[in-house]
């Protein structure tokens, strides 16, 4: 009876901050001992006990967690349980998840935590009545975003990936089922050669699938700057005037707020960070060193810059992060006397450096405008592609991918193996079921189908 | 005219199962029924005809090998028949991969009917009747016996309809038609009317069949010569090996050319498929040449294999060439077709049409889900082919016997065999065409070897009654044998001395660095447990269906394993059963359309609700947390 481990954030994607990542199945404890840092390890903990720690990938500090372990049976989904209770905001809970899914579990469908509390018998009639118009709902929803976010050319391009697999696939398939028709014989060299492109095609994909999330979860945003260079000032302008929820999680100012804000047509999850600077004050460092880590995972880098102040070496500093990055940068207080110039900035930059510059006052709500034309140009025409190819947002379908790259590498090992014909299409057809489920489709008699219409069997 | 009310009589108390057809599906039912201590009565239309092949004169081939395998694994009697009546013998796809080996032999058609007839009269608790059977009679929703078109009335508890292509049929060629059965039978006319007047829906399929031509007419020398494989493999696990290795005929491949096309192009308007007159629908896996010509134009030349239909005759089988064109057509297209120019036509091409059922009406123990104690096997269920048919006989037969005796029928699932997929299929998804089996259908197919079929079935076989002890345990024995070799080769450790050095090169295997495991060493693409004979010093002898399957359950561990995973997923489902009395209109989540498809197929499972066409996966979540 073992079932895979899944996981998912099981709280809804809002910009509140906080969001709980839940692992359910056998190897919960051990795919949490895998990135979690704290004093004891996940598998060791008592049942229904909680963790103070970090979330650790790759070496590098993700968030810092409460951790919930829950042990079989007396869990919702009757399974080991673990729940990561997250606070950095929506780009670091899904790091968490991309994480935990990089380490031995996979992406939770739609409803599946309660279908299988509903298979454990946790579940009595009653209560799962109660629970059915959800699951039903969010079905729905995973597959209507899915195909209606789908649209143009990345549809398209699945389909066309899916294509070439079915009809490798239906030939030798036929050949298989006809062998004296039809030889398959050295078929191995055509298919890996299509194999390895379908790979690239995939890689493509999969990395225009971060873009992707920009889109439909925004553009994660980083305010950088000195302290008091306006960077508060700045958010609460960007945000005031639809929904002034600034989140702050432990009371502090040098703790990172994110708010999710509208500029124009773009959706920005903005971070703001404590100031950056030179300090000994141990909390104040994780903050900015927190601070100089989402720099330099963000879309956007907003640099604002007191221009009542002189530069000095922090403003060096500051450069030195965000130099390779998409940004901004924001020659605040104009309202007041201005000792910076966008030509000093350019000098310290260097001649080739287009980095926008743009004088606003965040006080007096200057120069936002410019700001939205700016970051609009920037990701829809500009830098960063920002068009129909990158509609790939969700991790499920992000997942898919990579599981249906890692099908195709199967394949071609296969073929270098010098496996028999008929191993190839085992993996071909899981990488046609993956990309099935990012546009919705079943596989269902589809081979069968493709056999028919395509290739002549004998009798 | 049918029979008058004073030629109806009684037959009480003779017989426990009636069998209508005494084709494949007909004489594996019979048999089994039979067998298992059940007095069984098989009507045909011609005791002449019993096991008649009226199309390919071959049994087996991809897939369909498969099929006799576990036919015979589960105590059937195809495999058997066809090791004592097979004139030449292939295993397929040699060179691929073990799960997609397929033994295909060519019969002696005229022996092996004969063969069958003979296994049948001399089967205890069996009779034959030749006899159009025209009422199903029932009472209540279960069947109570049959009526013959003399009027008699045969009592019993349970019928198997193993009809085939019989039921209303019709042959065509050009615009000539024939309402007959194949080769020029008796049809079935009265059955169909009995069957819908039961609530049953009818289908009407189309299948054909390419001309038989005079062997002395045919210039061989002009064709490339097909001979059978130098080491014979029997059917049937119960056949010594050495008793098939005799002398074996060869077929014949040509091809057809541009000029056969264009016979063909400029005739299709008198082809009876393309004017309409053929009103049933055809199969896409065996078209007939006009369609193949039509559906592929860029195809410059199609295979013709030249098989012979047995030794004691001179008909030879047109194979890729069935038609339902004119006979004058037929003439023409053939002959020039190279070293048919002077081809003599014995039977003419002809495409057939029959009634037949939307097996959706069936539980996957074939038992008529509408109709108590009515199972249905065969070409009558919608599928094609002799071994399909043979496989739904064998398991109707032995569920017939079941309901009988109070137990529970016997479902193969889709992870057990191929005849659990194809009945599975044919139950569960819609189907406008004859079925054929097909590897690709078989989601699990490394695991539904046919080089396994005794240890995947023999045991369910041997609990049904078909099975002997004797067999049971020296399959035991060899299960036995497998695992202890298994266990010794994996923990057999191979050192880099020259000797092994030496082997790894003459089989193009990179040297060993350090130490490893014979088993190790078997994975490599390269190698096999028999070449590494030499280095394994401490091998027992073992019979070579022993060492086969170490081989092969060694050699691809990874493979087998991955599979055996997705079935231990695939079995939850199909372990998550549906109680028979839900009513879907009441959920209301589900929608329209997966209600309307549920409740006409009523799945036993999640897992085969699952593989209705029409029924998303979101239903199916609906449908998980709804039951309880």
């Amino acid at each position: 009876m073992k079932r895979e481990t899944i996981a998912a954030i099981s709280t809804g994607m809002t910009s509140s901050g906080i969001g709980i990542v839940r692992i359910s199945g056998e190897d919960a404890l051990t795919v949490a001992d895998r990135i979690y840092r704290g004093k004891n390890r996940i598998s060791d903990a008592q049942s229904h006990t909680i963790h103070y720690g970090h979330i650790v990938d790759d070496g590098e500090t993700l968030d810092e967690v409460l951790v919930m372990v829950m042990k079989a049976p007396r869990t919702f989904t009757g399974e080991d349980t673990v729940e990561i209770n997250c606070h950095g905001g929506t780009f670091v809970i899904k790091r968490v998840l991309e994480s935990i899914l990089k380490n031995g579990a996979r992406a939770a469908e739609p409803g599946e935590f309660t279908k299988r509390a509903f298979l454990n018998g946790k579940m009595d009639l009653s209560q799962a009545e109660a629970v059915i118009d959800v699951i039903n709902s969010e079905s729905e929803y995973a597959l209507q975003s899915s195909i209606s976010q789908l649209k143009g050319s990345i549809k398209n391009k699945i389909s066309d990936i899916r294509n070439k697999i079915i009809y490798h696939t239906a030939f030798i398939e036929t050949a298989l089922d006809d062998p004296e028709h039809i030889s398959v014989d050295g078929y191995g060299i055509t298919l890996k050669k299509v194999s390895e492109e379908i790979i690239k095609e995939l890689e493509k994909l999969i990395q225009s699938s971060d873009n992707g999330r920009v889109i439909k979860e925004g553009i994660h945003t980083v305010i950088v700057g000195k302290p008091n260079a306006g960077k508060s000032s700045l958010l609460n302008v960007l945000a005031g005037h639809e929904r002034a929820i600034v989140t702050d999680i432990e009371g502090t100012t040098r703790d990172i707020l994110e708010e999710q804000v509208r500029l124009g047509e773009l959706t920005l999850n903005v971070i703001d960070t404590a100031g950056i600077r030179q300090t000994e004050d141990v909390i104040e460092k994780i903050g900015v060193d927190k601070a100089q880590d989402y720099a330099r995972k963000a879309d956007l880098v907003i640099y604002v810059v007191d221009a009542s102040k002189e530069l000095d070496e922090n403003d060096e500093k500051i450069w030195n992060l965000i130099r390779d990055k998409n940004t901004v940068i924001l020659l605040n207080k104009s309202d007041l006397n201005t000792v910076v110039t966008e030509e000093m900035i350019r000098k310290k930059m260097g001649e080739k450096n287009k980095i926008p510059v743009i004088s606003i006052s965040a006080k007096e709500e200057q120069g936002i405008k410019e700001l939205e034309e700016t970051v609009k140009t920037m990701f829809l025409s500009g830098t960063i592609s920002f068009n129909d190819q990158i509609f790939i947002s969700n991790a499920r379908q992000k997942n898919a991918l990579k599981n249906a790259k890692e099908s195709m590498k199967k394949v071609v090992k296969s073929i270098d193996d010098g496996m028999p014909e008929d191993f190839y299409s085992i993996d071909l057809m899981d990488a046609y079921e993956e990309l099935g489920s990012i546009t919705g489709e079943t596989a269902g008699e589809d081979l069968i189908n493709e056999i028919f219409s395509k290739f002549c069997m004998g009798k | 005219m049918k029979y008058s009310a004073n030629s109806v009589w009684e037959n009480k108390d003779e017989y426990d199962i009636a069998v209508i057809g005494a084709g494949h599906a007909g004489c594996e039912a019979a048999l089994a029924s039979a067998r298992l201590g059940f007095k069984t009565v098989v009507f045909t239309v011609s005791v002449d005809s019993i096991a008649l092949m009226p199309c390919n004169p071959n049994i087996g081939g991809s897939s369909k090998g498969h099929l006799v395998r576990e036919v015979d694994a589960l105590g059937g009697e195809m495999g058997k028949v066809i090791d004592r009546t097979f004139i030449q013998s292939k295993m397929l796809n040699q060179s691929k991969g073990p799960a997609v080996h397929s033994l295909r032999a060519q019969a002696d058609k005229a022996d092996y009917s004969r063969a069958m007839r003979q296994v049948l009269e001399a089967q205890e608790n069996l009779d034959i009747r030749q006899m159009e059977v025209t009422d199903i009679l029932a009472e209540d929703g279960k069947v109570t016996g049959v009526q013959t078109y003399s009027g008699a009335i045969y009592c019993c508890r349970a019928v198997v309809l193993c009809t085939g292509t019989y039921l209303r049929a019709r042959c065509i060629y050009g615009d000539v038609s024939a309402d007959t059965g194949p080769n020029g039978l008796q049809r079935a006319n009265h059955l169909t009317d009995s069957l819908k007047s039961l609530g049953i829906n009818m289908y009407r399929f189309k299948t054909g069949t390419p001309a038989r031509i005079d062997r002395t007419s045919i210039d061989f020398s002009k064709m490339e010569e097909q001979k059978g494989d130098e080491r014979v493999v029997p059917f049937s696990f119960t056949t010594n090996p050495e008793d098939v290795q005799i002398d074996q005929v060869s077929c014949w491949l040509t091809y057809t050319n541009e000029t056969t096309h264009e016979i063909i192009r400029k005739n299709l308007d008198r082809s009876p498929l393309f004017s309409g007159a053929i009103e049933g629908t055809g199969p896409r896996y065996c078209p007939s040449i006009e369609d193949k010509v039509v559906k592929f134009p860029d195809k410059e030349r199609h295979q013709v294999f030249i098989e012979p239909e047995g030794i004691h005759t001179n008909e030879m089988y047109i194979g890729g060439m069935s038609s339902s064109l004119p006979e004058d057509v037929q003439y023409a297209m053939y002959r020039s077709v190279p070293g048919l120019e002077n081809a003599k036509i014995v039977r003419n091409a002809y495409a057939i049409e029959y009634d037949c059922i939307d097996a959706r009406q069936l539980k996957s123990t074939l038992e008529f889900k509408n109709i108590e104690g009515l199972f249905s096997g065969g070409q009558f269920n919608g599928s094609s082919g002799y071994e399909e048919a043979a496989a739904q006989g064998l398991i109707a037969g032995i569920n017939a016997a079941r309901k009988l005796q109070g137990k529970e029928g016997i479902v193969i699932d889709r992870s057990q065999g191929y005849i659990g997929v194809l009945i599975d299929d044919l139950v569960t998804k819609e189907s406008r065409e004859p079925y054929r089996m097909m590897t690709s259908r078989a989601e699990y197919r490394l695991l539904l070897r046919q080089d396994n079929a005794d240890m995947r079935l023999t045991k369910i076989g041997y609990e049904v009654g078909l099975i002997s002890q004797e067999r049971y345990d020296r399959l035991l024995e060899k299960e036995r044998m497998i695992e202890e070799e298994i266990r010794r080769v994996e923990h057999t450790n191979i050192g880099t001395s020259e000797k092994v050095q030496d082997i790894l090169t003459k089989y193009g295997s990179t040297p060993l660095n350090s130490g490893t495991t014979l088993a190790e060493l078997i994975r490599r693409p390269e190698l096999s447990y028999e070449k590494l004979e030499e280095i394994d010093s401490g091998r027992p002898k073992l019979p070579y269906d022993v060492v086969e399957q170490v081989d092969i359950n060694i050699k691809y561990e990874g493979y087998i394993k991955r599979q055996m995973r997705q079935v231990e997923q695939f079995k939850k489902l199909e372990n998550k059963k549906i109680p028979q009395d839900i009513n879907y209109d009441e959920i209301p989540s589900l929608r329209i359309e997966a209600k309307q498809k549920l409740n006409q197929i009523r799945p036993v499972s999640i897992g085969q609700a699952s593989r209705i066409s029409g029924v998303s996966p979101a239903d199916v979540s609906v449908l998980l947390v709804y039951l309880k």
